[in-house]
C-alpha cells in the first residue's frame, strides 16, 4: 500500500524530521504518521505549517511512502537517502576507521 | 597574501554580529523563512537534504597555514571532522547547525575568514588562477584585481538582490586555468599594442541547462578601469535581467537574447556615464593591495638539484608522483606542487582536519605559508623548493594525501550529488568512486594519460560536467539513478561544450561505459594524443559506435 | 501606512491616486507614470505638490529632463527579491541628480533598510501594528548601525574604506 507522510527539517540543526502522531516529530521514519487520503495530508500539513510559525522546523512537505510488510519504504530515491543518511561520506569513513 | 587593515576586519566582525541578530530574530519569530532565506544564504548557509551546509569564502583560493588550521577546527568542533574543496576554491561543511553558525563565523572572522556572499542572488567568491603568481605565463598576479573586485562586491548595495547569483573569474595568463569562459563575467588580463596591462572581457558565459560559451564583450579594458566597467555591467544585468524564471534569470540568457554586440552597447553607454568617477580607485590604493601579492622572498637557487634528482631516480612512486603532481615554476629552483584529493575510494575534494593540519605544517615549513584551493577539488602548494618536494612528499603520503593522479582519469571532479545535495537527481560521489576503483592501476592511468572526467548529480552542473573531456550527467529516469555522457568538453582557453554521446546509462552500467569510452579511445589514438585530441579529431561515431552498436 | 524618513515615524501623508481618478482635494497625490505622460501639463498647472510612482522596470532616463516637478518619487519592490529599484534610485541621484524624496514603497523589510541608505532613499513604507511599527524605527536604527565602514561607493555620504584609506595616507604625507 502507498501512503503520504509529511517531513520537514529542524529549524536549528536542520536534522531531517518525521511527523508522527499528536504533531511529535521524529527522526525515525518508522514512527511518520500516514495519510491515506487527501483530507488527511491536508491535516497532516496543516500541523507542520504550525511547527513552521513556532520555528520548529523548515520547509515541511508531503512525501510518497510504501509500506511492504509492515516497514516504510520512500518511493523515490532522494527520501531513500533522506531517510537512511548519505551512502558515502568522508566522516562514515571516519567512523569506519575508528 | 592581503592582510586586512581596520576597516576589512571591523566589516567581517560587523558583518558576524549582523548575521548573528538576524539568526536570534529568526529563532525567536521576528523573522520568517521567507524573509530568512535570502539573508542566510548571503552569510553561505544552505539548507541541504540532512542538514545545513555552510560554504566559507577563501577569495581567490588563497589562504595560509593559520586559516587552513582554523578550518579544521571548525570541521573538528563544528562538523564531522571533514571538509570539502569545491570547483569555485570555498570550503564547504556538510553538517554545522544554524545556532552554531554565528559562531563558526567569529572563529573565521579571526583569522580574516568569512561566508559573505557564497550563496544567494549577489556577487559570489571571486575566484582566480591557482598557480597565480607562481606560473611564468603571468602577465600579472591576477588575484591583485580579484582582491579589487572582492571589497567592490562585499556588500554592494546596488547589487544584493539581483535576479541570480553572479560569478567572476580572473587569469592572470593567457592560459585559463580559471575556466573565465564559462563564468558570467570573465576577465583575462593581458597587454595591449602599446605594452598597457588591461583585460578582456568575457560576459555571459556558464553552464547549467543552457551552457554557453561568453562572447568577448571588449578586447580590451584598461586595468584602472575595471571597477567602472563591471559596474556598468551589472546595473545593466540588473535592470534587465529576467525575474520571472529563476531557470532564465542568468546573465547570460540576457546577453544570448539580445546578442553580445547590444549586450556590450549597453554596457558601453553606461560606462560613459560612470568612468572617471568615485570608483576609480587611487594608484596608492591599487599599489597598497599588490604589494601584498609581491614575491615571496624567494632563495636563489640553481635550476637542478641534485638531491631531487637523485630521489627521483632512487624512489619510482616518488618519481611517478613527480611525473603528475609537480608542475614548473616561475623561480628558478622551485616547483609549484599539487595535493590530490582523490585518494581512490575517497570523496572528491574531501580532507579531514587531520589532514588539514599536515597540510598547513607543510606550508608552514616547505611552502612560504602560502596554500592554494585549485578549480578542480584539489589543493595546491605553489612554491616548493625542488630539495624540499621529496620530504613535503613523504609528510603528504603519511597523511593519506599522496595519490598521484593529478589530470589523470581518477582525478575526478565530483559534486555532492544526491547523497547530500536537495538538487541532484542523482548519486555523483559513488559513480566517481567506482569509476576511480575500475582504473585504480597508475600505470594504466599514464597509459591513458589527461583525461578530465567531470560529474555533476544534476543539470545545475556544478561538476561542471559540460566542460569534462568525459562529462557525466546523473538524471531521473522513471525514478532510477540514470547518467548521461558527454564529450570533448574544455574548461581552459581551448573552451568547449561536451556533445552529448547517446542514451543515459544506468548506475550499474556507467562504469562500463565509461570503460569502453577510455578503451575506445587508447585503440584509435596517435602518439602522444591525448583523449580530447583524439575526440576532436575523430568525433563522436567511434565512441558511439563502441558503446551502442548491437544494443 | 506611516513611513521611516530621517529617523522618525512619521505619517505619510502623500496619497497614491488610481488613474482614473481625479485629484481634487488631494493634497498630495502620487500618480502612475503612465498618467504622468498622458496628462503632464494638467498636472503641473494644478498643484506643487506633485508625487510619482515609478514602475521597477522603467528607465528612469525617461523622465530625466522632468524631476524637478516632483517633490516625491516612489520606487517599487514588488518583493524584497527584486532589486531593481536599488539602481533607479542610484540612477536618479547619482545619473539625474534627483533632490526631492525619494520613497521605497512594497515589500522591502529591515534587513533591506540599510541598502536603502546607501542608495540614495530618503524614507521607506512600513507596515503594521502599533508594536510592530515601534519595533520597525528600532529596527532602521539598528540597520544604520550595523556596518561601519562600506567596501564601496554608492550615492550615500558614507565614504568607502579606500576614501578612509587615502585620507589616511594623505594624512601621514602630511605630519
Amino acid at each position: 500500500m502507498t501512503a503520504r507522510i509529511v517531513t520537514a527539517n529542524g529549524l536549528r540543526d536542520g536534522e531531517v524530521l518525521y511527523l508522527a502522531r499528536d504533531g511529535r516529530w521524529s527522526r525515525d521514519l518508522a514512527e511518520a504518521e500516514p495519510a491515506e487520503s487527501a483530507e488527511a495530508e491536508a491535516a497532516l500539513m496543516a500541523i507542520a505549517e504550525g511547527a513552521m510559525r513556532c520555528r520548529t522546523v523548515v520547509e515541511a512537505y508531503a512525501m510518497a511512502l510504501a509500506v511492504e510488510d509492515g516497514t516504510p519504504r520512500p518511493l523515490s530515491q532522494r527520501e531513500r537517502i533522506r531517510a537512511a543518511g548519505p551512502t558515502v561520506g568522508t566522516d562514515i569513513a571516519i567512523e569506519r576507521g575508528r | 597574501m592581503y592582510r586586512y587593515d581596520e576597516f576589512d576586519s571591523a566589516l567581517v566582525n560587523e558583518r558576524v554580529a549582523q548575521f548573528r541578530g538576524q539568526v536570534a530574530r529568526r529563532l525567536s519569530g521576528y523573522l520568517d523563512e521567507d524573509r530568512f532565506k535570502p539573508l542566510r544564504l548571503m552569510n553561505g548557509v544552505y539548507l541541504q537534504l540532512h542538514a545545513y551546509m555552510l560554504r566559507v569564502a577563501i577569495p581567490y583560493g588563497t589562504l595560509d597555514s593559520r586559516q587552513m588550521r582554523r578550518l579544521a577546527r571548525i570541521a573538528r568542533v563544528y562538523d564531522r571532522g571533514y571538509g570539502h574543496f569545491t570547483t569555485r576554491q570555498n570550503v564547504q561543511y556538510n553538517w554545522p547547525k544554524l545556532a552554531e553558525v554565528p559562531d563558526i563565523l567569529a572563529e573565521l572572522a579571526e583569522v580574516e575568514m568569512h561566508a559573505i556572499q557564497t550563496s544567494g542572488n549577489c556577487i559570489r567568491n571571486v575566484t582566480a588562477d591557482h598557480f597565480a603568481g607562481a606560473a611564468a605565463d603571468e602577465v600579472e598576479d591576477p588575484r591583485i584585481h580579484a582582491e579589487v573586485i572582492r571589497q567592490w562586491s562585499t556588500l554592494h548595495p546596488e547589487f544584493s538582490f539581483l535576479p541570480r547569483k553572479f560569478k567572476i573569474a580572473v587569469t592572470g595568463a593567457a592560459r585559463d586555468r580559471a575556466a573565465i569562459n564559462v563564468h558570467d563575467i570573465g576577465l583575462q588580463m593581458l597587454r595591449n599594442e602599446a605594452g598597457e596591462p588591461g583585460f578582456r572581457v568575457v560576459v555571459g558565459g556558464g553552464l547549467g541547462r543552457t551552457p554557453i560559451v561568453g562572447p568577448t564583450i571588449r578586447e580590451f579594458l584598461p586595468k584602472a578601469e575595471l571597477l567602472s566597467y563591471l559596474e556598468a555591467v551589472l546595473r545593466v544585468y540588473n535592470r534587465l535581467g529576467r525575474r520571472d524564471n529563476p531557470f532564465k534569470a542568468r546573465i547570460k540568457i540576457l546577453v544570448a537574447s539580445v546578442g553580445g554586440d547590444a549586450f556590450a552597447a549597453m554596457v558601453e553607454e553606461e560606462w560613459q556615464a560612470l568612468r572617471g568617477g568615485s570608483l576609480d580607485l587611487p594608484e596608492e590604493e591599487v599599489a597598497r593591495i599588490a604589494a601584498y601579492f609581491a614575491p615571496p622572498p624567494f632563495g636563489a637557487l640553481p635550476a637542478q638539484d641534485t638531491e631531487f634528482e637523485a630521489m627521483r631516480f632512487e624512489d619510482r612512486d616518488f618519481a611517478r608522483w613527480c611525473r603528475t603532481n609537480l608542475h614548473p615554476h616561475k623561480q628558478q629552483g622551485y616547483a609549484i606542487l599539487s595535493i590530490s584529493l582523490k585518494p581512490v575510494g575517497g570523496v572528491p575534494g574531501d580532507a579531514t582536519a587531520e589532514q588539514m593540519e599536515a597540510v598547513a605544517d607543510l606550508a608552514e615549513r616547505y611552502g612560504l605559508d602560502e596554500i592554494r584551493v585549485s578549480h578542480e577539488q584539489n589543493l595546491v602548494l605553489p612554491h616548493i623548493r625542488l630539495r624540499d618536494v621529496h620530504a613535503v612528499w613523504q609528510g603528504l603520503v603519511a597523511a593519506g594525501l599522496g595519490a598521484a593522479n593529478i589530470g589523470l582519469v581518477s582525478d575526478i571532479i565530483s559534486c555532492p550529488g544526491l547523497d547530500y545535495c536537495n538538487l541532484a537527481n542523482a548519486r555523483s560521489i559513488p559513480v566517481a568512486q567506482r569509476i576511480a576503483t575500475r582504473f585504480a592501476d597508475l600505470d594504466r592511468q599514464h597509459d591513458i594519460g589527461e583525461l578530465k572526467l567531470k560529474i555533476s548529480g544534476c543539470i545545475n552542473a556544478c561538476g561542471y560536467h559540460h566542460v569534462g573531456h568525459i562529462g557525466i550527467l546523473g538524471v531521473d529516469k522513471k525514478g532510477s539513478e540514470f547518467y548521461q555522457i558527454t564529450l570533448g568538453g574544455s574548461a581552459g582557453e581551448d573552451a568547449s561544450l561536451g556533445e552529448i554521446v547517446g542514451p543515459a546509462f544506468s548506475y550499474d552500467d556507467v562504469v562500463d561505459a565509461v570503460e569502453t569510452l577510455v578503451e575506445t579511445y587508447v585503440g584509435l589514438r596517435e602518439t602522444g594524443e591525448r583523449f580530447l585530441d583524439a575526440y576532436r579529431r575523430l568525433g563522436s561515431a567511434p565512441f558511439k559506435e563502441a558503446l551502442y552498436a548491437g544494443h | 501606512m506611516p513611513v521611516i524618513k530621517d529617523g522618525q515615524l512619521v505619517e505619510n501623508d502623500w496619497t497614491f491616486i488610481p488613474d482614473s481618478v481625479p485629484l481634487d482635494g488631494v493634497s498630495r497625490p502620487v500618480v502612475s507614470l503612465a498618467r504622468w505622460q498622458g496628462e503632464s501639463r494638467a498636472l503641473l498647472g494644478r498643484n506643487r505638490w506633485l508625487g510619482l510612482r515609478l514602475p521597477n522596470i522603467a528607465d528612469p532616463a525617461v523622465i530625466g529632463a522632468e524631476l524637478h516637478c516632483f517633490a516625491l518619487i516612489e520606487l517599487e519592490f514588488p518583493t524584497f527579491r527584486d532589486g531593481r529599484a536599488y539602481s533607479q534610485a542610484r540612477l536618479l541621484r547619482e545619473r539625474h541628480g534627483y533632490l526631492g524624496e525619494l520613497r521605497a514603497v512594497g515589500g522591502i523589510g529591515r534587513d533591506q533598510y540599510f541598502f536603502l541608505d546607501r542608495c540614495g532613499f530618503d524614507s521607506v513604507r512600513v507596515a503594521g501594528d502599533e508594536a510592530e511599527l515601534a519595533c520597525a524605527l528600532e529596527g532602521w536604527y539598528e540597520a544604520m548601525a550595523e556596518i561601519s565602514v562600506p567596501m564601496q561607493p554608492a550615492s550615500d555620504r558614507r565614504p568607502p574604506a579606500s576614501s578612509l584609506r587615502e585620507r589616511r595616507r594623505a594624512a601621514a604625507g602630511a605630519s
